[in-house]
């Protein structure tokens, strides 16, 4: 958003003499204004960090401060410990990783598409009442994610609202956290293509990083949808927004345009306003793989890890590492790990989304310059 | 990326809100008046953190607390936590700990090991009082580190309800695991849930004592969780599952098996002498009886659950803190906690006067006497968790494999 609202207000600068002076002044007034924010995010952000880091090279045993003298320093053998040594602490921290992969791989497409679906309907001009929509497909996202997760604990309760409807309908629902067992185990199970209580041997056998290719395989459990559900509806009322304003700077006359050269519904959609809005969508994306990388306070309210690990993930993982078995420094590093995984992820995805625009450009330019 | 941050610091600082509002809601508003009564100087000033059961207990310890400070001219501050183990782990890295605090028994060895507690166990007065199982459980290095505060243990809990709409009767109390298995059949024949039963170690593990098996070796040095002992207890609860003759609380829409209980889910359920206070004031119509926990194998068995008064290694005034400790651990200040929230006194010479008092409670008091504690060993809490994810799969897996994997990871944590 914030690249959209920049240009209007881009102010004409230069106008006064062009003085060294002039300009070194400005310098020091420039940065006397960014001094308070600097300070504060180097103090909060930058020093606390820098600090885990260290931390996370220490074995700081939690007693006194982790920068005296005789706190043993161990390099990187607590980021070594969370993948290359056979041991509980790499168990579950792989664990971590894969019940945190299958959420990212659901919720983030689940919340961009269902985002950008509620973004087209409450922008279409045919819609009745779309300031209500608009709110009421908002909502969530202002609402306290502890508040929420608590009624959606008592939503799932075994005799809980959806226990009740799926009853009206004569199914009889999972015990919802407390169901350990992988969607894509049963789903596999209900196809006959494996018996999730008796899997092949050549899947349980072995694996990389100690987990079985079995475990590995076993999607996200049912006690995880129910996170996921939550977490898609809470935030698409953020990214509808995103989209929203996008949305809105698409200038009617393309459409029309498109229409008039005969373009349907579905063409004008997929072929003007879709990569017109590949800068939001690339923002929403990258918010939404970061977020849900983090994901923290869900966990923390409904289900604690539990059942059976299948909801533990990084970021809560490191916090019960460090603060519940005093193992600061194998904390801290999981956390770096998660910091790392999220960078590369967000690289990844800025070079996707930029490559397909890439690719005619360079003979374009080089005709271009030759003319 | 700096929008996501923000955005992830406002939610952060939205979640922190939520938490703090609720936590302030809970402890109530008996926070303040204490403070403007401590303004009394004396030659000590001690700084309590206790994880208080409630304000049951926050306003005896403070009361217990005032009347030392009055006698010795000290003042002592009593601070109840809200999350006492992440409390107590930021005031230790900051070097600035409490002088006395609560001390849970499966997290002493982490902090014994670290050289965090002051040893002062054996300086207490008639400290052989102390319940021998108590005195093993807060034993680190062959040194007794701190006086157990109060202890409960597990005893078998029964709805006298449930129990006579099944046509059962008192004589019908199982006190041999034969019996629980034959008294269950006859419940779920009635339809009725027999037992729920929590899924962690903190339940399950009463089994393991009662077939003569425990996680770690007494003196918390060895691993011994892959022994037959062990084994068939795992496999007992594991039939006790599969026949839904044993249900985990989750499995019964309750937060922990007292809620199962109150809500007359099952008829009978594994828990602590706490469950009392809990169900006089969630379900005051349920009527029950306390009966001691079925005797396995090798005999009764059961879990011990106590805390103790820690002083820190840093403290400035360890003497005066051991005089407050003295105070609060003798026979009769600990019948003023028993009456005032509900604990039972870890001392061998309070038994008689507490059994005088509360005769419901002879089966969890007679409990000490054959009674296991926690864990004693340091870095045995991922492990623990870990086990209790194996005891959350039993129906699906083979107590073997749940009991190798134990055994490997307890092996890694204690180094042999």
């Amino acid at each position: 958003m914030a690249d959209m609202t920049a240009p209007a207000g881009g102010p004409v600068t230069g106008a006064r003499r062009p003085r060294l002076s002039a300009a070194a002044r400005e310098g020091v007034a420039g940065w006397l204004f960014v001094a308070p924010v600097v300070v504060i995010l180097g103090l909060f952000m930058l020093l606390p960090i820098l600090m885990a880091l260290w931390v996370s090279l220490t074995e700081w045993n939690g007693q006194g401060s982790p920068f005296r003298a005789g706190v043993p320093f161990v390099g990187l053998d607590n980021y070594a410990r969370l993948f290359t040594e056979e041991s509980l602490a790499r168990q579950d921290f792989m664990t971590s990783i894969r019940n945190n992969f299958y959420y990212v791989l659901i919720v983030v497409p689940a919340q961009t598409v269902l985002a950008l679906g509620l973004a087209v309907i409450v922008n279409s001009r045919l819609l009745k009442g779309r300031t209500f929509f608009r709110a009421a497909f908002f909502f969530p996202s202002v609402t306290s994610s502890v508040a929420i997760s608590v009624v959606f604990l008592f939503m799932f309760a075994n005799s809980g609202a959806v226990s009740g409807l799926l009853n009206l309908f004569g199914i009889d629902g999972p015990q919802w956290f407390s169901d350990s067992r992988g969607t894509l185990h049963l789903l596999l199970g209900a196809l006959g293509l494996v018996d999730p209580d008796a899997p092949p041997a050549a899947l349980t056998d072995g694996g990389p990083f100690g987990l079985s290719w079995w475990e590995w395989l076993s999607g996200p459990s049912v006690a995880m949808t129910t996170i996921i559900m939550l977490v898609v509806w809470t935030t698409s009322g953020t990214f509808m927004l995103m989209f929203l304003a996008a949305l809105q700077d698409i200038p009617v006359t393309l459409e029309e345009a498109s229409r008039l050269d005969g373009a349907g519904r579905w063409q004008t959609f997929r072929h003007v306003t879709l990569p017109l809005l590949k800068p939001t969508l690339f923002l929403v994306l990258t918010l939404g793989t970061i977020a849900t990388w983090q994901v923290f306070d869900q966990v923390y309210v409904m289900s604690q890890g539990d059942p059976a690990k299948t909801t533990l993930t990084p970021a809560y993982l490191s916090y019960k590492t460090a603060f519940r078995n005093f193992d600061y420094g194998p904390g801290t590093a999981i956390s770096f790990v998660l910091f790392v995984i999220i960078v590369v992820l967000a690289l990844v995805q800025r070079w996707v989304l930029r490559d397909r625009d890439a690719v005619p450009r360079p003979g374009r330019r080089t005709r271009r310059g030759k003319a | 990326m700096k929008r996501a941050t923000l955005r992830n610091a406002a939610l952060g600082a939205l979640a922190g809100a939520g938490l703090l509002t609720s936590a302030a809601c809970g402890s109530g508003f008996d926070d303040k008046p204490a403070a403007p009564a401590q303004q009394s100087t004396g030659p000590a000033s001690l700084q309590i953190l206790i994880g208080s059961s409630g304000d049951a207990e926050t306003n005896a310890v403070r009361q217990a607390a005032d009347a030392w400070a009055k006698a010795s001219g000290s003042t002592a501050t009593v601070t109840p936590a809200q999350d006492l183990a992440q409390q107590l782990g930021q005031a230790f890295a900051g070097d600035n700990p409490p002088d006395v605090f609560y001390v849970d028994a499966s997290r002493f060895a982490d902090y014994a090991s670290v050289g965090a507690l002051e040893p002062y166990g054996d300086r207490i007065a008639n400290s052989q009082d102390f319940y021998e199982s108590l005195r093993a459980t807060f034993t680190y290095d062959g040194k007794l580190y701190c006086a157990p505060k109060d202890f409960s243990t597990l005893a078998l809990i029964v709805n006298d309800g449930l129990w006579k709409k099944a046509g059962l009767t008192d004589a019908d109390v199982p006190t041999t695991w034969e019996q629980l298995t034959s008294v269950s059949e006859k419940l779920a024949a009635k339809g009725i849930t027999p037992l729920a039963v929590g899924d962690t170690r903190d339940r399950i593990g009463a089994f393991m004592v009662q077939a003569g098996g425990w996680i770690t070796s007494p003196d918390g040095k060895q691993a011994t969780a892959d022994s037959p002992e062990n084994a068939k207890a795992l496999e007992y609860v594991q039939s006790l599952l599969k026949e839904k003759f044993a249900r985990f609380p989750k499995q019964l829409d309750a937060g922990w098996g007292g809620e199962a209980f109150g809500k007359e889910k099952a008829a009978m359920t594994i828990e602590g002498n706490w469950i009392k206070g809990a169900l006089k004031a969630d379900f005051p119509d349920v009527k029950y009886s306390v009966h001691e926990l079925p005797a396995g194998p090798k005999g009764k068995g059961t879990l011990s659950f106590t805390t103790c008064w820690g002083i820190s290694a840093k403290s400035k005034y360890k003497e005066q803190a051991i005089d407050f400790v003295q105070a609060m651990t003798t026979a009769d200040q600990q019948m003023a906690f028993a009456r005032a929230f509900g604990v039972m006194p870890s001392r061998q010479s309070a038994k008689d006067a507490y059994t005088a008092e509360f005769p419901g409670d002879a089966p969890f008091v007679n409990g000490a006497e054959y009674a296991q504690g926690p864990v004693n060993a340091p870095k045995m809490e991922s492990v623990l968790a870990d086990f209790d994810t194996g005891i959350q799969q039993l129906t699906s897996t083979s107590p073997a494999s749940v009991l190798e994997r134990l055994q490997k990871n307890t092996q890694a944590a204690l180094g042999n």
